[in-house]
């Protein structure tokens, strides 16, 4: 199917089919990343804003990276030093940055909409990098991209989502786009981080941990995100390491295949043992690659490319 | 000496329990006659207005609302609040303290008096803090602010949390017989909650404000309204078990009452996520939703013109809200209509001020979802806007008693239209009501017998 979106905003509001064109288009570049030249000149003449409100590394140098691949000239903001200190909006932000004749807007904001709200006062492309607790929309399709080049499939899989649910925008997009994609979801954590309402998304809740992941084809494990918690929701780490830390005794339990994905940051010792983290069932680095691909991909769509066909060979 | 003569409307006081055609003689500001005597004792150089057909009924009061002088005159000020009341069909309007200054002094008082008079097109009411500049710390000087002129007492858009304060508050009011209004909020269970906790907060990823926040200050407020004998008033009940609570204490006589507001009982939640998914699930219980023809209104997901305190709920709320209007649990209708800067709109969701502006569209909405769709008569929706407030608050208005202030509405009940932009006499825009096809409208707003918002009438 023909990609014909000028943003990407959420998961929530694409087809099936517009995903795996993103994961398609993905796979070409990731061969073209396995060349020796790695650059393409599709975003030669463009520039690219990466307008980083909150603090973040590997999304916002993934992006940057594949801006460079794809030629693109680059302006990099960050909140830290910039305007918003004074107090300026994030629409006279961005229309500034806009008179420089910026073509695309990469956000990552701590307020949820803040992309949506972008999209809507500017003519540039907006990518969302990250909202608030809302989507994490580039997260979400490397993931599945991880997923479907590891398992040859995600239709029929089962995925346990495990850890602080409620604050992540990574869980939301994840969600979306597995589902949609036909893969069992099941949700697992604390019940503060965890509500049953997540089960309206079309998706499992279960506080059970060893349930979660005793049939699982992917464990996918979140960051405890300290900064998003408006109060305590949970006693301490150590209460939740013992009951839904992933440690070697419970991965005993586990299907053989079973792999390990994380978003990254990881909190080592909390969500994750650090061997687990570094064995040959984990997929964290791949990841990383892949959301290079992934960036690249979503760039060159947005930027009025079809598909992967129309991807230099 | 001027007289005016309103021929052939069906005219419709509550309080009286008047509902007939008949013409209504106003002189010198007062109503002078009504029924079949009011045109033989018109004077000569009587104005005659036709409103056969028309809806003629005491001036709509609304007993909330954010006019923003003294302070914030960038939002609004008395002189373009009170426009938007004309147009909107109000004769009165209350306005709520929390300027720049709080109204916690005499002051404040006699500074929004002097200019009401001088710019004020409609009757305004003036309400004083609880607290002293709002911060829900100390009570504010009651009996001065009484004495000033105040017609009741309240911290609104605040709520004082510590339950011995406002049970002070409650007895040293009552002394006044001054009601206490209450913004109903538990701020540790709220914390910074922007919107209704429940599923759209979820899927949008914004902070929830559990209709619980409310429930447990309506359920404090009960008690306390018991335990001292003082009126207290629950402001823009939002949520279903607020409307349970309170129709179980009034049962047992407690000394409470509340006010809903449009949208409250029109939106729900899913208005935030954008018009698609509203349209598609709760705004298929909107009065004209199935009249096809022109495309209903259409927003953007994380519009900020859905974001007010308390938040837009359920469409289980809102159906309970609409059921407590109907069994007479919820008495008074008001818009809490609450102006803000475009700029201060065009933010980040979570970053943007709370509140919408409501003047304009109140009476539309109430007829739309009480009166078309069959749950209220028009003198019940009626009492609503004027008996309602007037009782709580002791005002001298919401009549066609002979020798009355000749405050009168007179209404189209199924006038078409769609609320614009361009026609809105607020200075400020912040609404989610725009490009909405409307059902009902006031034609005339007469305030001490002088029209003071004519649209379409002679």
């Amino acid at each position: 199917m023909p990609w014909h979106r000028k943003h990407l905003l959420d998961i929530e509001s694409l087809s099936a089919d517009e995903i795996v064109t993103v994961l398609d288009t993905a796979r070409a570049f990731k061969a073209v990343g396995e060349r020796a030249i790695k650059k393409v000149p599709a975003l030669r003449g463009k520039t690219v804003v990466n307008l980083f409100v909150e603090p973040s590394t590997r999304t916002r140098i993934s992006f940057e990276l594949a801006e460079q691949r794809l030629s693109a000239d680059i302006i990099n903001f960050s909140a830290e030093a910039s305007s918003f200190k004074k107090g300026e909006t994030l629409k006279d932000t961005a229309r500034n940055l806009e008179a420089l004749n910026a073509d695309f807007i990469i956000i990552r904001h701590s307020a949820s909409g803040a992309p949506h709200f972008l999209a809507r006062v500017l003519k540039g492309s907006v990518i969302n990098a990250g909202d608030g607790a809302h989507e994490h929309p580039t997260q979400a399709l490397l993931d599945a991209f991880t997923i479907r080049e590891k398992k040859g499939k995600i239709e029929g899989l089962r995925v346990t989502i495990l850890g602080d649910i409620l604050y992540s925008r990574v869980a939301r997009s994840d969600i979306w786009a597995l589902t949609k994609l036909g893969a069992q979801v099941t949700l697992c954590g604390p019940s503060t981080l965890v509500p049953r309402v997540f089960e309206q998304m079309g998706c499992r809740v279960t506080y059970d941990l060893d349930e979660a992941i005793r049939d699982a084809d992917i464990i996918n494990l979140l960051r405890i995100q300290h900064e998003r918690q408006r109060k305590t929701m949970f006693p301490s780490l150590g209460e939740y390491s013992s009951l839904f830390g992933l440690d070697q005794k419970r991965l005993a339990r586990t299907k053989p295949d079973a792999l390990i994905m994380h978003p990254g940051p990881i909190n080592r010792g909390i969500e994750i043992d650090s061997e687990i983290a570094d064995c040959g069932r984990s997929l964290i680095l791949e990841q990383v690659t892949n959301g290079l691909a992934v960036r690249m991909a979503v760039l060159f769509l947005v930027n009025g490319g079809k598909g992967p066909q129309e991807v230099e060979g | 000496m001027s007289a005016l003569l309103l021929m052939g409307g069906r005219v419709i006081d509550a309080g009286n329990r008047f509902d007939a055609t008949a013409d209504v003689l106003v002189k010198d500001g007062k109503i002078a006659a009504i029924g079949p005597e009011a045109g033989a004792q018109a004077p000569e150089g009587t104005e005659r207005m036709d409103v056969k057909g028309l809806v003629v009924c005491p001036g709509l009061i609304d007993m909330h609302v954010h006019l923003r002088e003294p302070g914030q005159a960038a939002k609004e000020t008395i002189a373009t609040g009170t426009a938007a009341a004309a147009r909107g069909g109000l004769t009165s309007v209350v306005c709520m303290p929390n300027t720049a200054p709080v109204i916690d002094h005499s002051g404040g008082v006699a500074l929004i008096q002097n200019l009401a008079a001088e710019q004020g097109l409609v009757n305004l009411f003036i309400t004083g803090a609880i607290t002293k500049n709002i911060a829900g710390e100390e009570l504010a000087p009651i009996g001065s602010l009484k004495k000033a002129g105040v017609v009741a007492i309240t911290d609104d858009g605040h709520c004082p949390q510590n339950n011995d304060l406002m049970r002070r508050a409650l007895e040293y009011a009552k002394m006044f017989n001054l009601p206490v209004l209450d913004h109903c909020q538990d701020y540790s269970l709220v914390s910074d909650g922007v919107m209704h906790e429940g599923y759209w907060s979820t899927v949008l990823g914004l902070r929830g404000w559990p209709s619980a926040g409310e429930e447990m200050i309506v359920a404090r407020n009960i008690l306390l309204a018991e335990t001292t004998g003082g009126r207290v008033h629950c402001q823009h009940l939002s949520a279903a078990g607020s409307v349970k609570l309170l129709r179980e204490a009034k049962k047992r006589g407690v000394p409470i009452s509340g006010e809903a507001c449009p949208h409250h009982f029109t939106l729900t939640d899913s208005a935030v996520a954008g018009s698609d998914k509203f349209w598609s699930a709760d705004g298929r219980n909107i009065y004209g939703f199935e009249s096809a023809g022109a495309p209903q209104a259409a927003w953007p997901a994380y519009d900020t013109n859905f974001k007010m305190n308390p938040p837009l709920r359920s469409a289980k709320d809102r159906d309970a809200i609409l059921g407590g209007l109907q069994d007479g649990t919820i008495e008074i209708l008001c818009s809490d209509h609450a102006p803000h800067c475009g700029y201060e709109k065009e933010v980040e969701f979570d970053y943007a001020p709370f509140g919408i502006t409501g003047l304009e569209t109140e009476l539309a909405l109430a007829l739309m979802q009480l009166y078309h769709t069959k749950r209220l008569g028009l003198p019940e929706l009626i009492a609503k806007f004027t008996v309602g407030p007037a009782e709580l608050l002791g005002l001298k208005k919401g009549t066609l008693s002979v020798g009355a202030d000749a405050d009168i509405t007179v209404f189209d009940p199924e006038r078409e239209w769609v609320f614009e932009r361009k026609e809105t006499a607020s200075k400020s825009t912040n609404s989610p009501f725009y490009g909405w096809k409307m059902k009902g409208k006031a034609v005339a707003t007469i305030v001490a017998g002088e029209k003071v918002w004519g649209n379409g009438v002679n």
